[in-house]
């Protein structure tokens, strides 16, 4: 496909490329296989938006009114591919109807009944009706319509011309009609109410255009770029604009549903082209599209503070014994250097105490894991470590323990400021500024084995419901599938590099006894060189064996601890998973109850009780409120874990590959050492005799 | 189906280096084992002598010897009275294939839950090990022989030279377990002996000092071998966790591969040093554990013959205050001081070569072993470094 090979990689790390590019194809696949046949394209370009819409998260917000507006012209589609012009006809016979009851914004009667009965009926009808007026009225509205928007409105016209700033600009008129929407929706009763609604769809349908002339991928990146700066005159114009076209052009309404329709259905098809009862949908477009509008320019904002991989420094030093026995704690100094104006002062230290990292955890959790965030671990809690470092005065194991530990909070807090929604948090910031903190309680849950059970019950839950679900999204479906993988294999590896600690500590500790060993015998030796040769190599085994040891801290450090980290943060991206699959869940049991309702009504009807028929329409309504509700919230912990996945790997990678070189370097550090050991011992070799 | 290495039946040739002892420096009588089979637990030298000697029949040859034959050589040299003044050569260890085949057999069990990559790598990496195990077995066969080549002495020996010679397979009897347990109660004896004898006081200084010497230093270099020993052992099990981090690294990392190709010859070179550390130095103090007891052997069988001498001199003055049998014991006392005196004079020779030959190997082997330490660590950081820039260039 051009779109795809217009790709830039960029803004993706490599490994996601090819899964993406995999994806646009499938996409586009299924949608050429349809809309050749189907679709008169009123231009050229609409035949591509949809594909693209659909591959980029971000772009899913812009299909999803699109997407839902209709589904029922997606069945009729299916059923009549033939006819190309039909479909359309038959949007325009029902578009009207649904925009109605999308207006009203809750879910009306006429929805369920065009999908249980009239459709077919419906269909042919209006195919015979309006089959010829609709080809000219798409064509001519096209016209129409980027014309008096592109006069009235900048940036609608800047489309055409620079790529990045165009993708912003219709990235944030959408959002911002859509944050109009609700406005519109609440003048439901006006006559007009209607067909602005519609029309604001339309414009959106037609902006994703000139998007898919431009690179696809680019679009994600750009429009974070851009999205703070252009915002606010953006959403001024683009209401002003709104009122104005749908004043002046009120008969091109009509073609507008017809053009919207177009799109929907194949949207519709894409995405949800299983087995999916329709829905009445347009009313929640228009909520999940307004909601979502501003949590997303929150993103932008993120975004664009991760790219500037934001002025944060933070330290966790000084670990320090507090109390005495069984009481004692661990504090720490959390040291935060930052030119980020989200914080008081550019520099500020805090104590913590373990439980209070654990705290943040939990608090962070509670929020945004179910909401699809990746949220980073903290180390587990360590019973045995504690209360060795809580009775013992001086030992080496406790004093590792505490650098230990130390390391991974440092790394953990790392990780969360990194993470540009978490960092958002107050608690985060509560948590680096504020000078006393409540103690945190029941941190008790997450300590050691506990917290790994909970991960492992995730683990359990995602896989039983793996079977459940059949997963619609390959990307999903790969990631997923990958991501336990790929814990599999750092578990492997994890083991691995712990027994080269364990065996580089055996070797260190071998070494030692042997430079003593050796140091004996050339104290024996009678032969003066070569005594002295031998307590020469003793020295030389001596600093070999601190090299060792300092290996395998380097082992331990640099390596194992990454990978333990990792162990941990793919166990949260499991979570993520579940997360979503629960949000899946939820809304396929409201589907199912709501079919259920609907059935009970349509026996009500058969049964002529008309007195229960209220309470019956009533529960339908109330349910598929829910479902819209809940297929929303589906989309957009999809469209968020996706998103965070992506992060994270990109994350993951910088990371490995930082750790690894850092790794590679100690190693070469002391073979560098090595090499100036041996040298200096190989004179004293050669002077024996 | 269990795994048969192809080493078993493999025939290996390699260049011989004299790794333990400077040898062979005499052209008279030039011995190698360029050759070795190696079948089930048995492994077969071939032998090759090359000589000017007017003794042997023909200038060259070749036989075949297994390890049993070089048991029974050591054997009757040490039984042969008249070389109880010299540093009999340690009788080679036998060869030790338990480990790799051990690991072989593993291996052969595992096949099915390995990936073909791993199946292949853990056979390759066995093989090396076996081929290790493999070399050093036949070089401390070589270098018993070329101890012995080398002596005034012992080149001479008869069954030194029908070992060398004779054509057919020597087919020595094995040992009985009467026999086995015999040589057992004999070193029972021996020890009990040598704490009775040290007793008796030392008439020579230097014998005295050579004593001190030898016992303090056969406990520390006993000490020096078990220690290397565990360091390098310790140091191949660091060679194999590179081996598997490296293994599991291209499984997880596919598109690093060519840095962590690098990380699994990076194994590589770590499991050659420990290899060389051990073949250089754990040998080396492993052999002169051995020799420092064939010393201290000599210096029993003196110890043995000053009591002898002692005790006839006793004999001679009570025969004499009996008045009976002083002849007999004047005899007795004459032989046993000749004796000794032998012992004594061959025994100085000897001890003063066996320092000047230790010193000269310890040499050697220190200065190769940190040659290859060098070399092998220069490997890793140029390996390193290509890893290094292979990682920041993408």
């Amino acid at each position: 496909m051009a779109a795809s090979s217009e790709r830039s990689p960029p803004p993706f790390p490599d490994s996601e490329e090819p899964e993406l590019l995999e994806d646009s194809d499938e996409g586009a696949d299924a949608f050429t296989g349809t809309s050749i046949s189907e679709m008169d394209s009123p231009s050229p370009d609409s035949t591509r938006p949809p594909k693209d819409i659909f591959n980029e998260p971000p772009e899913d917000i812009f299909s999803d009114p699109l997407s839902n507006i209709n589904p029922e012209p997606q069945k009729k589609v299916d059923t009549k591919i033939p006819s190309p012009s039909s479909d359309e006809a038959v949007d325009l016979f029902s578009e009207p109807l649904d925009d109605d009851s999308e207006v009203m914004s809750s879910p009306e009667v006429q929805n369920p009944m065009p999908d249980l009965l009239n459709e077919p009926v419906e269909a042919p009808k209006s195919d015979v009706l309006c089959e010829p007026p609709v080809h000219k009225n798409a064509a001519r509205q096209q016209d129409f319509f980027e014309d008096p928007p592109k006069g009235s409105n900048n940036s609608s016209s800047s489309v055409k011309k620079a790529a990045s700033a165009e993708l912003f600009g219709d990235d944030e008129d959408e959002e911002d009609l859509f944050k109009e929407t609700p406005k519109v929706v609440t003048k439901k009763p006006q006559p007009s109410g209607p067909p602005v609604d519609v029309f604001t769809e339309v414009k959106s349908d037609v902006k994703v255009k000139p998007q898919v002339k431009d690179d696809p991928t680019d679009m994600f990146t750009e429009e974070a770029l851009t999205a703070p700066a252009q915002k606010p005159p953006a959403s001024s114009s683009s209401s002003s604009r709104t009122n104005g076209v749908h004043s002046e052009e009120q008969d091109l309404f009509s073609e507008a549903t017809v053009e919207l329709s177009l799109d929907s259905p194949l949207n519709d098809r894409k995405k949800k082209d299983a087995v999916k009862p329709s829905l009445s949908a347009p009313a929640a477009s228009v909520a999940s599209s307004s909601s979502k509008a501003p949590s997303k320019t929150l993103e932008e904002l993120e975004e664009e503070e991760s790219e500037d991989k934001f002025d944060l420094n933070i330290s966790v030093t000084n670990p320090e014994k507090v109390g005495d026995g069984m009481n004692a704690y661990m504090a720490y100094k959390v040291s935060t250097q930052t030119s980020l104006t989200m914080f008081r002062s550019k520099t500020f230290t805090v104590r913590r105490r373990f439980s209070d990292f654990l705290g943040l955890y939990e608090k962070l959790s509670e929020k945004h894991s179910q909401n699809g965030y990746i949220v980073p671990p903290p180390p587990e809690k360590s019973i045995l470590g504690m209360t060795k470092v809580k009775v013992g005065k001086e030992d080496p194991s406790s004093a590792e323990f505490v650098e230990r530990r130390r390391a991974a909070l440092e790394r953990y807090l790392q990780r969360v400021v990194c993470h540009p929604s978490l960092l958002q948090d107050p608690d985060v910031r509560e948590f680096l500024e504020k000078e006393e903190l409540p103690r945190a309680v029941s941190t008790q849950a997450l300590s050691g084995a506990g917290f790994l059970k909970m991960l492992n019950k995730a683990t359990d839950a995602v896989s039983k419901m793996t079977i459940k679900m059949n997963e619609q999204d390959v990307w999903f479906d790969e990631k997923i599938q990958d991501v336990e993988n790929e814990e599999q294999h750092m578990r492997k590896l994890h083991v691995m590099v712990e027994s080269l600690v364990n065996h580089r500590k055996e070797l260190s500790g071998n070494t030692a006894v042997f430079a003593k060993s050796v140091a004996m015998l050339g104290s024996s030796e009678d032969n003066t060189a070569l005594s002295r040769a031998l307590s020469q190599l003793a020295e030389v085994e001596d600093r070999i064996e601190q090299l060792h040891q300092e290996q395998a801290s380097n082992d331990f450090f640099t390596f194992s601890e990454l990978l333990a980290d990792y162990i941990r943060l793919l166990g949260a991206v499991k979570g993520c998973f579940d997360q979503r699959m629960k949000a899946w869940q939820r809304w396929q049991d409201a589907e199912n109850m709501l079919q259920k309702k609907r059935e009970a009504e349509a026996k009500l009807l058969w049964a002529n009780k008309p007195d229960k028929l209220q309470q019956a329409k009533d529960e339908i309504a109330e349910w598929e409120a829910k479902v819209t509700q809940y297929e929303r919230e589906f989309e957009r912990i999809s469209a968020t874990v996706r998103k965070e996945v992506i992060r994270f790997d990109k994350e993951k990678a910088r990371d490995f590959k930082r750790q690894i070189v850092k790794y590679l370097e100690s190693l070469l550090n002391s073979q560098q050492q090595l090499i100036k050991y041996w040298e200096a011992f190989l004179p004293e070799a050669k002077a024996i005799a | 189906k269990i795994y048969e290495p192809e080493v078993h039946s493999d025939r290996r040739k390699w260049r011989m280096r004299s790794v333990s002892v400077d040898l062979n420096n005499d052209a008279s009588l030039v011995i190698d084992i360029p050759d070795a089979l190696c079948e089930r637990d048995k492994v077969k030298f071939t032998v090759h002598t090359k000589t000017t000697l007017s003794s042997f029949q023909k200038p060259e040859f070749s036989v075949p010897r297994q390890h049993e034959d070089f048991i029974w050589l050591h054997d009757t040299i040490v039984e042969t009275e008249e070389y109880a003044g010299f540093i009999i050569p340690p009788a080679p260890p036998k060869p030790d294939f338990e480990g790799p085949r051990e690991k072989m057999h593993k291996l052969g069990e595992g096949e099915s839950s390995m990936t073909k990559e791993e199946y292949a790598k853990m056979k390759q990496e066995l093989e090396a090990e076996y081929l290790a195990v493999f070399k050093k077995t036949v070089q401390v066969h070589e270098v018993f022989l070329q101890r012995l080549s080398s002596h005034p002495m012992f080149r001479k020996d008869r069954n030194f030279q029908i070992f060398l010679e004779y054509d057919q397979d020597l087919s020595v009897r094995r040992k009985n377990a009467k026999e086995m347990f015999g040589g057992f109660f004999k070193n029972m004896v021996k020890s009990a002996d040598e704490v009775l004898i040290s007793g008796v006081k030392e008439v020579d200084e230097f014998f005295e000092q050579e004593k001190n010497f030898l016992l303090d230093y056969s406990i520390k270099i006993k000490d020096a071998t078990a220690k290397a020993e565990k360091m390098t052992r310790s140091h191949k099990n660091v060679a194999d966790d590179y081996n598997h981090i490296s293994g599991a690294l291209n499984n997880t990392a596919a598109d690093n591969n060519t840095a962590f190709k690098n990380m699994c010859v990076l194994q590589k070179v770590e499991d050659r040093m420990a290899s060389d550390q051990e073949l250089k130095l754990t040998e080396l103090l492993r052999y002169y554990t051995r020799d420092i007891q064939a010393a201290k052997d000599l210096l029993y069988r003196r110890a043995r013959a000053l009591a002898d001498y002692e005790n006839s001199n006793k004999a001679l003055d009570k025969a004499r205050l009996k008045g009976k049998d002083v002849a007999q014991a004047e005899e007795n006392q004459k032989q046993c001081l000749q004796k000794f005196d032998k012992l004594s004079e061959s025994g100085k020779k000897e001890l003063t070569s066996f320092k000047a030959r230790r010193v000269v190997a310890f040499r050697k082997n220190l200065i190769e072993m940190t040659e290859l330490e060098i070399k092998h660590a220069k490997n890793s950081v140029s390996l390193l470094q290509g890893s290094i820039e292979i990682l920041k260039s993408n």
